[in-house]
């Protein structure tokens, strides 16, 4: 073997970022171009490393913007190879072109997208605009709470993206600096359990199969684009969700570890709820338990599988429910947050009667507090025992200055 | 008297990001003198900044300015430029963003040849993101991105703007602040595109693999490998190979600059002359 493996421990005190760059080793990718970019470049600097120290038999290149680093991704994966990246915010922005490029091709790329607000105001820190900014570039998105998921949902993303059935890239999605660079246990498996978990990577109509000459990114007009893009919508909605409950179930037997499309907690007999997704998820977990201490059905949903959205598993979740908030961590920019609007289609032609309000929280790395949960619980509570709004139906929490709420 | 820099800092915006020993304090401190001797309305400056350490530069001085996205300068500059053309618009960048990420904006500005003035502070490296390889990071020295020893070709950034049409070209280095201030103002004051490289340190991420652990071991390192330009001339060719001629290496002032070129654009739009030839260029190709 060329390359060496790495002894872990059954459990290594990771950040979000190096729990991320194991998994991008241990899946052995073929190609990481990248371009630095706070608070991702750990990610990729990590893969470098384990280059440079002979973990790794893949190439690492450096190029000369983020465009140009999915640009190489791209070229990589219609090679043939097993591709991967990571960046946040500009960065993104800057890719963003290139993103509907991979997804338009079919090719699987897995992106370790480390959540960050987006300039102006120029801001380093966590939110989701970035990951908001591309939700319908055609990529399955899922999102990590923490560095173990961060961990975990790599190899179950190239599981997914790579299947011959799916090709379509995925991003994995995972809080700035609140995921990325703080350090939690991280249970680990073995290089070859992880290794085998993905599987040898077989490439399907790779440019360097010269038996079979393929060409990539044909241009289609009025004539066949709008079938390209009805049949890659149409693999997004009805192949991939069975995917990836294949690729979870199959990481759960490995592993033990239960990934759900929307995750639950406290939802058995809740009356009122929260619907988040990041580090929030866990805040608000905490936060539910305590309000059941004084009283309050609480629970949490979490969005794990952002795209494909999952509409009957997120209306199942809250059908009992009497009042929900939407918890979006990204400036709606004149309309509702986008939790709060795939909460309202998921639910609109149900039996349910739920109040569903919006929070906007969070931007540019504000803390969601305990204390903002409780209070947005006591306004949830008051909706449910009401049988009706009492707040307006969009409200931004933890902003300074006067209230601001709309609708 | 002591010179007062309060004036053209944004006191509450101290201390900077910067590590102690940086250069980017003392180019800061060039760049405010040369203002000042050139005696013109801070009011009258507009400074634009990308992304980096250098980046901060807009923060940190009291004029106009934008803080812009990476590599971008000299695309929000044209556009500040052609908007008011009387005013003095100076773009800050480091190497990666204006070598790298932006190496298309700032050939193209040179090309142009507006009248803007780049100063490409050039530690020879990506500082805030902790130390990966650039467009000038010297073949051989260890970076985060590649470990094992860079193998990229460099930029010669100065080389790089003359072959693009810049009209005033310069180099200069920290570790001389007075003859950095007196090049910045020839600099500002050459109508054109002036671009003028400023040589820095970066201990912190560029020298502390690279056996330069103190600021003063990484301007030593500056200071090997560059010469005043007329040292340099005189050097054999085979000695010229890895050593960076300093002062100005090219000053062009009878080029067209291209402000002045769009105002004649305007007048044939308000037809106060005929449509624009190719007799009106020497150079047309």
């Amino acid at each position: 073997m060329a390359f060496d493996k790495m002894e872990l421990n059954d459990i290594e005190v990771w950040d979000g970022n190096y729990a991320a760059a194991q998994a991008l080793r241990q899946a052995q990718v073929d190609v990481v171009s990248a371009y630095p970019i706070t608070p991702s470049t750990p990610i990729v600097e990590g893969y470098a490393k384990f280059k440079s120290d002979n973990f790794v038999e893949g190439e690492f290149v450096m190029v000369e913007s983020e465009h140009a680093a999915m640009s190489g991704c791209i070229g990589a994966a219609a090679a043939g190879g097993r591709v991967a990246t990571a960046t946040s915010s500009q960065g993104l922005a800057l890719m963003a072109e290139t993103l509907y490029q991979a997804s338009g091709m079919r090719l699987p790329i897995v992106l370790n997208l480390v959540n960050r607000a987006l300039a102006a105001p120029l801001n380093v820190n966590g939110d989701h605009s970035d990951m908001y900014m591309v939700r319908d570039s055609g990529w399955i998105q899922f999102d990590a709470y923490c560095p173990q998921e961060a961990y975990d949902l790599n190899f179950i993303a190239f599981k997914v993206s790579e299947d011959h059935d799916v090709r379509i890239p995925a991003i994995v999605n995972q809080d700035g600096f609140m995921t990325s660079h703080t350090a939690q246990g991280v249970h680990t498996m073995d290089d070859d359990t992880a290794f085998g978990f993905v599987g040898v990577y077989k490439p399907m109509n790779d440019m360097l199969d010269f038996e079979h000459p393929v060409t990539h990114g044909v241009q289609t007009e009025e004539d066949w684009h709008f079938e390209h893009k009805a049949r890659q919508h149409n693999d997004m909605m009805s192949i991939v969700p069975g995917k990836i409950d294949e690729a979870f179930a199959e990481f759960e037997k490995l592993t033990g570890r239960k990934y759900n499309h929307v995750e639950s907690y406290d939802m058995d007999d809740a009356d009122v709820a929260v619907v988040c997704m990041g580090t929030s998820v866990e805040t608000a977990r905490e936060v539910a338990k305590e309000m059941r201490e004084k009283g309050v059905k609480a629970g949490v949903v979490g969005i794990r599988v952002v795209r494909p959205f999952p509409f009957m598993a997120v209306a199942e979740a809250l059908k009992d429910v009497k009042a929900v908030a939407a918890l979006d961590r990204s400036a709606p920019g004149g309309a509702a947050g986008m939790l709060f609007n795939e909460i309202a289609g998921a639910l609109f032609n149900t039996d349910t009667k739920l109040l569903l309000s919006g929070y906007i929280y969070g931007l540019g790395g504000r803390d969601l507090t305990k204390a903002h949960l409780v209070e947005l619980y006591n306004e949830l509570q008051a909706n449910a025992d009401a049988g009706k709004l009492l707040t307006q139906q969009q409200q931004f929490i933890g902003v300074r200055g006067p209230k601001l709420a709309y609708l | 008297m002591a010179f007062n820099y309060e004036r053209y800092l944004r006191l509450q915006k101290m201390p900077t990001l910067w590590c102690w020993g940086c250069g980017d304090g003392v180019i800061l401190k060039s760049f405010v003198r040369a203002i000042d001797k050139m005696g013109i309305n801070q009011d009258d400056v507009c400074v634009v900044s990308g992304i980096g350490c250098s980046g901060r530069f807009s923060s940190y001085v009291d004029f106009n300015t934008v803080h812009t996205t990476h590599g971008r300068t000299i695309a929000y500059a044209t556009g500040i430029k052609l908007a008011e053309p009387s005013k003095l618009v100076v773009c800050v960048a480091g190497d990666g963003d204006a070598l790298a990420i932006g190496g298309n904006h700032t050939i193209h500005g040179c090309r142009r040849n507006i009248d803007l003035t780049m100063i490409i502070i050039n530690n020879f490296i990506y500082g805030l993101t902790n130390s990966q390889t650039s467009p000038t990071t010297p073949r051989g020295m260890w970076t985060v991105s590649q470990k094992a020893g860079n193998i990229d070709p460099t930029f010669n950034t100065c080389n790089l703007a003359i072959a693009a049409g810049a009209s005033f070209v310069a180099r200069e280095t920290m570790i001389e602040p007075k003859k950095l201030e007196k090049t910045m103002i020839k600099a500002m004051q050459h109508k054109g595109f002036s671009m003028l490289e400023v040589l820095s340190n970066c201990h912190i991420n560029l020298g502390r693999k690279n056996k330069m652990l103190s600021a003063m071991e990484n301007l030593e390192w500056i200071d090997s490998i560059s010469m005043p330009k007329k040292k340099y001339d005189a050097l054999p060719d085979e000695e010229k190979l890895n050593v960076l001629p300093l002062g100005i290496l090219k000053e062009d002032k009878e080029a067209d600059e291209y402000c002045s070129m769009y105002a004649e654009i305007q007048k044939v739009h308000q037809g106060e002359r005929k449509k624009i030839t190719q007799d009106d260029f020497e150079k047309k190709i």
